[in-house]
């Protein structure tokens, strides 16, 4: 019997699962290398949701990490004031994606009437706002801390919590682009007005794309706020929306493949860079992660996949 | 009413800045269509090349001024050429990326302790201060009428080349249609880069300015004027030079009133959702038309 490739990834990712898990519960991988793993996972999480509304659907954002504290402190103030234990955190988690989803809807009827670069400052702007309100955010619930940063937060993200959301995201982005609804996204990005021609609705495909790609944000947000259990509105500035926009691009727009090499690759090698650098250039890290990005770039200014998939993540070939 | 004066006059000292680096943003997405994230931190090298030149080799300032202007020039001009110039036919996110790494650069590379390091440096005031009462307590200092005096020269001068010499025409044709002024004999290469040696030098200059008017410097000063300036520059309509400057002043001014008169710690919120607003009800800008795409 041939095997799909589709099985042989999913007995792949199950396998990584097992082996960080046994690995982080002998001491084999130590708690910060797990953590890192942890935010590798979360980042994938948040790019898949940027590669929805940047990759496939055209709609340059910059202000993806103001989704990604909206739902980080959505989740960390009901677990903190609900301080139930670990049940809460699931719906703590569908909470911040619903939240961040909403707020999507709510500023993206207006704002996505936009194109190109002029919707990436508007969103820029409405980042930096969202960033300023969290600053102030303990003038209307001191339990968010306001510019002093919120503490408190319970520790319930675990490596299990991660990979299921990150296995989760990968399959409803890559099920969402091969449906109908994706193909819709897809025709918007290569030409709106063609797209508008032949009766796509693309005020409506626009805002479906935006939406779901910040639930995504929110998600990955409430995850990381139970993973560190320490939230600061500096997390969630301008700078991280960049981050994002990184991964995505250099992964390939339009290639979940892309986004969760890259979003892994991101995370490792910024960490990688602090351990095998010697410490008397340590300072050095930021120097050399600039330059091997622009190298990059200049390499295959498409990103490393170019907008190719792995084989699993394609549909497959009918007779 | 007095404070209100005194607010404008602080307002105009923070636009004047704003418009030096909004100048650089909008003349190179004018003419390459690219956001320059690494705008904002020139005006930052240009600081410091101000201070050093202060400092160590104590030249006067207008002296200061030229060798900082002429230094980012150069920078600007080295950063065109090695990092977006290859790019130039790739898609446009792919330049912008590079960018966003030439940003980050500039701001870990000068903070190595052997370049300008981490920390904070009180710049020093080149000239004496003094302030001038304009009758009714209004007062204006020395270094806002520097600020001033030099921002609109520079401001004016750049009109005038832009307007009135061969190479200013040059820009703007290469600014309209790329291909076509390369049809009419017009070294694209060498007017892309004269582009960012003065989007550059002006930088500088607003860099030097706000060191002496807000004395304090450090590498990654730059992120938030670089940012605000460049929304000043959407504002007023991005690749339109008089834009740049009113949307320029418009940021500067909403920035210190709605410090000084609503909350000094909402201000953010104040300026970009201007900008939001705006840009909802005039996508092009202030000064920008809104072309209608045709099929």
């Amino acid at each position: 019997m041939k095997l799909r490739a589709g099985t042989i990834a999913l007995l792949g990712a199950v396998a990584l699962y097992a082996i960080v898990l046994v690995a982080g519960l002998t001491r084999l991988l130590n708690p910060y290398w797990l953590q890192i793993f942890q935010f590798a996972g979360i980042m994938t999480i948040s790019g898949l949701g940027l590669n929805i509304i940047y990759g496939y659907t055209g709609q340059f954002s910059l202000g993806h990490a103001a989704f990604y504290g909206i739902g980080a402190y959505t989740a960390a103030f009901i677990t903190k004031s609900a301080a139930a234990g670990g049940g809460m955190l699931l719906p703590a988690l569908l909470a911040g994606a619903v939240a961040a989803g909403l707020v999507a809807f709510l500023i993206g009827l207006p704002i996505l009437r936009l194109r190109s670069d002029y919707l990436g400052i508007a969103t820029l702007g409405f980042g930096i706002i969202v960033k300023v309100l969290f600053d102030n955010s303990d003038a209307v619930l001191p339990t968010l801390g306001g510019s002093r940063g919120m503490t408190g937060i319970p520790k319930l993200t675990t490596w299990t919590w991660v990979f299921v959301g990150a296995i989760g995201a990968v399959m409803l982005v890559r099920n969402f682009v091969y449906s109908s609804h994706g193909r819709a996204c897809i025709s918007v990005r290569e030409d709106e007005i063609a797209a508008e021609a032949i009766g796509v609705n693309t005020t409506q495909y626009k805002t479906l794309g935006f939406v779901m790609g910040c639930a995504l944000a929110g998600l990955a947000g409430g995850l990381y706020a139970h993973l560190y259990t320490f939230l600061h509105p500096m997390n969630f500035d301008f700078l991280k929306s960049l981050d994002v926009l990184l991964i995505v691009v250099l992964g390939g727009l339009g290639s979940i493949s892309g986004t969760i090499v890259a979003a892994c690759a991101w995370t490792l090698l910024l960490e990688g860079l602090r351990v095998v650098l010697p410490p008397e250039i340590l300072d050095w890290r930021l120097v050399i992660y600039p330059l091997l990005l622009i190298v990059v770039m200049l390499l295959r200014p498409k990103g490393l996949f170019g907008g190719n998939e792995f084989r699993f993540l394609k549909p497959e070939e009918r007779e | 009413m007095t404070i209100l004066i005194q607010q404008i006059i602080n307002g105009l000292q923070l636009g004047f800045v704003y418009a030096l680096i909004a100048l650089g943003y909008t003349m190179v997405y004018g003419i390459v269509r690219l956001i320059n994230f690494a705008h904002g931190d020139v005006f930052m090298v240009g600081a410091y090349f101000g201070f050093y030149a202060i400092t160590r080799a104590a030249l006067p300032f207008p002296l200061a001024l030229l060798v900082a202007m002429a230094g980012c020039a150069i920078l600007g001009v080295a950063i065109e050429r090695i990092a977006y110039k290859p790019l130039r036919r790739a898609p446009r996110i792919a330049a912008l990326i590079t960018a966003i790494g030439v940003s980050i650069f500039l701001e870990y590379f000068t903070s190595l302790r052997f370049v300008f390091g981490p920390n904070y440096l009180a710049y020093p005031r080149p000239f004496a201060v003094r302030s001038f009462d304009l009758g009714g307590g209004v007062t204006v200092s020395t270094i806002q009428i520097v600020v001033f005096a030099v921002a609109v020269l520079l401001l004016v001068a750049l009109q005038l080349f832009v307007q009135k010499t061969k190479t200013g025409m040059a820009m703007r044709a290469v600014s309209f249609d790329k291909d076509t002024a390369r049809l009419m004999g017009i070294d694209v290469d060498l007017i892309i880069s004269i582009t960012f040696a003065i989007g550059s030098a002006l930088a500088a200059a607003g860099g030097v300015l706000y060191g002496i008017a807000y004395p304090q410097i450090n590498p990654f000063m730059g992120i938030m004027p670089g940012l605000k300036a460049f929304v000043a520059a959407v504002l007023g309509g991005i690749g339109i030079i008089p834009g740049a400057m009113i949307g320029a002043l418009i940021m500067g001014l909403v920035e210190v009133l709605s410090a000084a008169y609503i909350s000094s710690t909402m201000r953010d919120v104040f300026a970009f959702g201007i900008l939001i607003l705006v840009l909802l009800v005039k996508p092009g800008g202030i000064l920008g038309s809104s072309a209608q795409e045709k099929v």
